[in-house]
């Protein structure tokens, strides 16, 4: 102690280059990654590392050491990550376009794999983009165009998965799933036809309505006229020669005079046989004869 | 570790009679190198697993030394040094400067040590603890007390806070092919939340993105599988439930941490380059209830009169059966009167004798008539 009173300075030189050692020899692994220790080039052990078992709190994270100026870490993201596909054109079995983007979610799953084969993260994403493309330009281009518009129901993205998972391994990846983001008709004529296809299903539908409209007009129509008829003939029929006689008076007046509505009829002149039963009376031959 | 006991009766000791000289918060305390200590905006990760280590940076660096967490530290040494070498009498060190400066660096200390290691929780948030990088335990509402920063770290995830996802607008077309091949036009919202902090902060590496992309994913599925009409009418809510289903089910699998609350349509309607044929049909579906309404008023009219005359007749029938001979003469004679008054008549006596009618007569008597009316 007395020493370290004669030497204040040098203590505290020796004090903070122990802290400094202390420092440089611990490794702080977060949650969200994983480490491979290199030791001079080479990979010395995994830090860390995914399991399925651990999704947090984990014993790999946490406090780690290394030897000092020996040992450098590599830190590998341990979440899920996202590849993406642009828009693709698919043609399908029957000819037709289809404008497709997908995306990808994958994990790092070995880092030692990783740190091998594709030297960095970045890497990884970048070899798998072009093989994302690849495998949902063939496994679409299988189908019909109608499947192609839900590929999750045959099974079609899980064989996207599988293919995909298949190279991503080399690279210590692992495909959680992948996915069709939007599905669009080109521009140009398959749009324009589609639009097209619309418009004409619309106006056909729209005559179909209106004749609908027309026809049930037509029905109600006709019930009506038949209740009628019906309801005349219940009334009328009681006495046709009752009614025949009453009718015709009633013809009479609107013909003769007008109708009941007021509309004058024509100007008639009437020619009157003596023989004419109205004039019985008149011509003295009484209601006897 | 086992220097811990020891700060933090020492803090305690100096918490008593002293409350820091600065008031607030302490220069070094929480806007460290490393991020925070427990001051820090909540719900969004620091990007990018690197920097999230206490000691800021790359953490393959360290020759930068400890940053200003480590100040402390050597005040800590220091003082410890000093006093091991001390009398025991007018603190650490001899001269009046000294002490000062030493009293201040302990405060320092002492007030870091408080800031990171108490730390409120509102009740909407969640604190998760993470020691040196690995989860520890998560803080409900309330007081949570920690290890200090450099050991224990809280980050602050807001699980009450409802988030929003807005797909497609008013103003921008976001077509997508429905199961009948049809184009519609849609724009809906997502609601979210976080269930698990630990998992929404440690598995996705960007979870907004996630949860955008999947619900566009998850709409466009459900809409391959519906009808234009059904995506357009009642069968709304069927698909947005549907659309959650699948959101939480794909989230589920990613481990995200992530609780869909619900999809709302906002807008599902025909593109616009055929909502015209689409007023047609609406135009004809009135058109169509206008013929029948038409036709449903002819109807009533024409039932009316027959109803009317039946009864008219059955009314007068039954005077008729009454008196059947004199009733008809009367109503044959009235009938009569009232033709032949307004009318011109013409008796012609002699049998046999066609009169001859010169038309111009029937004209002057009728000026209005345009036709001789024979």
């Amino acid at each position: 102690m007395n020493a370290v009173r004669r030497h204040p300075f040098a203590a505290l030189a020796g004090a903070l280059l122990l802290l400094f050692l202390v420092l440089n020899a611990i490794v702080i692994v977060p949650e969200t990654s994983q480490a491979i220790v290199v030791r001079f080039g080479k990979p010395e052990r995994i830090l860390n590392r995914f399991n399925a078992n651990w999704r947090v709190g984990s014993p790999g994270a946490g406090l780690a050491y290394r030897l000092p100026f020996a040992d450098s870490v590599v830190w590998i993201d341990k979440r899920v990550q996202s590849v993406e596909m642009e828009r693709q054109q698919v043609l399908s079995t029957d000819q037709r376009r289809l404008e497709v983007s997908a995306f990808a979610r994958y994990r790092i799953v070995d880092p030692l794999r990783m740190y091998v084969g594709a030297r960095s993260p970045d890497r990884v994403s970048q070899a798998l983009q072009p093989i994302l493309v690849s495998e949902v330009r063939n496994e679409l281009g299988k189908r019909s165009f109608a499947s192609l518009l839900s590929p999750e129901r045959e099974g079609v993205m899980e064989n996207v998965r599988a293919g995909l998972d298949r190279v991503a391994r080399q690279y210590g990846a692992q495909v959680v799933d992948v996915r069709i983001k939007k599905t669009d008709l080109p521009d140009g004529t398959p749009l324009d036809s589609a639009f097209e296809r619309m418009r004409t299903a619309r106006l056909q539908e729209a005559r179909s309505i209106r004749a609908q409209g027309s026809k049930q007009a037509q029905i109600i129509q006709a019930e009506a006229e038949a209740e009628a008829a019906r309801i005349y003939a219940g009334s009328f029929g009681k006495d046709p020669g009752f009614y025949d006689f009453y009718r015709a008076m009633q013809s009479y007046r609107s013909t003769f005079i007008g109708d009941a509505g007021g509309k004058k009829s024509a100007p008639t002149t009437i020619i009157l046989s003596p023989q004419n039963e109205y004039l019985r009376q008149f011509e003295g031959r009484g209601g006897g004869k | 570790m086992n220097l811990m006991p020891g700060w933090a009766a020492l803090g305690r000791a100096l918490f008593n009679d002293n409350k820091g000289p600065w008031g607030s918060r302490p220069p070094g305390g929480d806007k460290g190198a490393g991020g925070s200590g427990g001051e820090e905006p909540p719900s969004v990760p620091p990007s990018g697993g690197h920097g999230s280590g206490p000691w800021g940076g790359s953490p393959q660096r360290r020759s930068t030394g400890p940053g200003l967490g480590g100040v402390p530290l050597e005040e800590l040494l220091r003082r410890r040094l000093g006093r091991l070498g001390g009398g025991g009498g007018g603190g650490p060190f001899p001269t009046t400067d000294r002490s000062i400066f030493a009293w201040a660096a302990l405060a320092v200390v002492l007030l870091w040590l408080l800031v990171t290691s108490v730390h409120s929780i509102d009740p909407q948030e969640r604190g998760v603890v993470t020691r040196f990088g690995r989860y520890d335990h998560t803080l409900g509402p309330g007081i949570g007390l920690t290890l200090p920063f450099p050991i224990d770290r809280v980050r602050k995830v807001d699980v009450g806070q409802i988030r929003n996802v807005d797909l497609g607008s008013a103003n921008s077309d976001n077509l997508m092919l429905t199961g009948d091949q049809n184009i519609l036009d849609i724009a809906y919202t997502v609601r979210w939340t976080v269930r698990d902090p630990e998992l929404f902060l440690f598995e996705m590496k960007s979870p907004e993105e996630t949860v955008r992309e999947v619900a566009e994913s998850a709409m466009r599925a459900v809409i391959s599988n519906v009808s234009l009409n059904d995506a357009m009418g009642e069968r709304r809510g069927q698909i947005e439930g549907s659309v959650v289903e699948e959101m939480q089910h794909i989230l589920d699998r990613y481990h995200s941490g992530v609780l869909i609350q619900g999809v709302a349509i906002k807008q599902a309607d025909p593109p616009g380059q055929v909502i015209d044929a689409f007023k047609q049909v609406t135009a004809a579906q009135q058109d169509a209830q206008s013929y029948v309404n038409q036709a449903t008023g002819y109807a009533q009219q024409l039932t009316a009169k027959a109803q009317g005359e039946a009864t008219a007749f059955d009314k007068v029938y039954e005077q008729y059966r009454l008196s059947p001979d004199v009733t008809r003469r009367r109503m044959y004679y009235e009938t009569m009167e009232q033709v032949l008054a307004n009318t011109d008549k013409t008796i012609v006596e002699a049998p046999g004798i066609t009169p001859y009618l010169p038309l111009p007569e029937v004209r002057k008597s009728s000026p209005a008539a345009q036709e001789p009316q024979q």
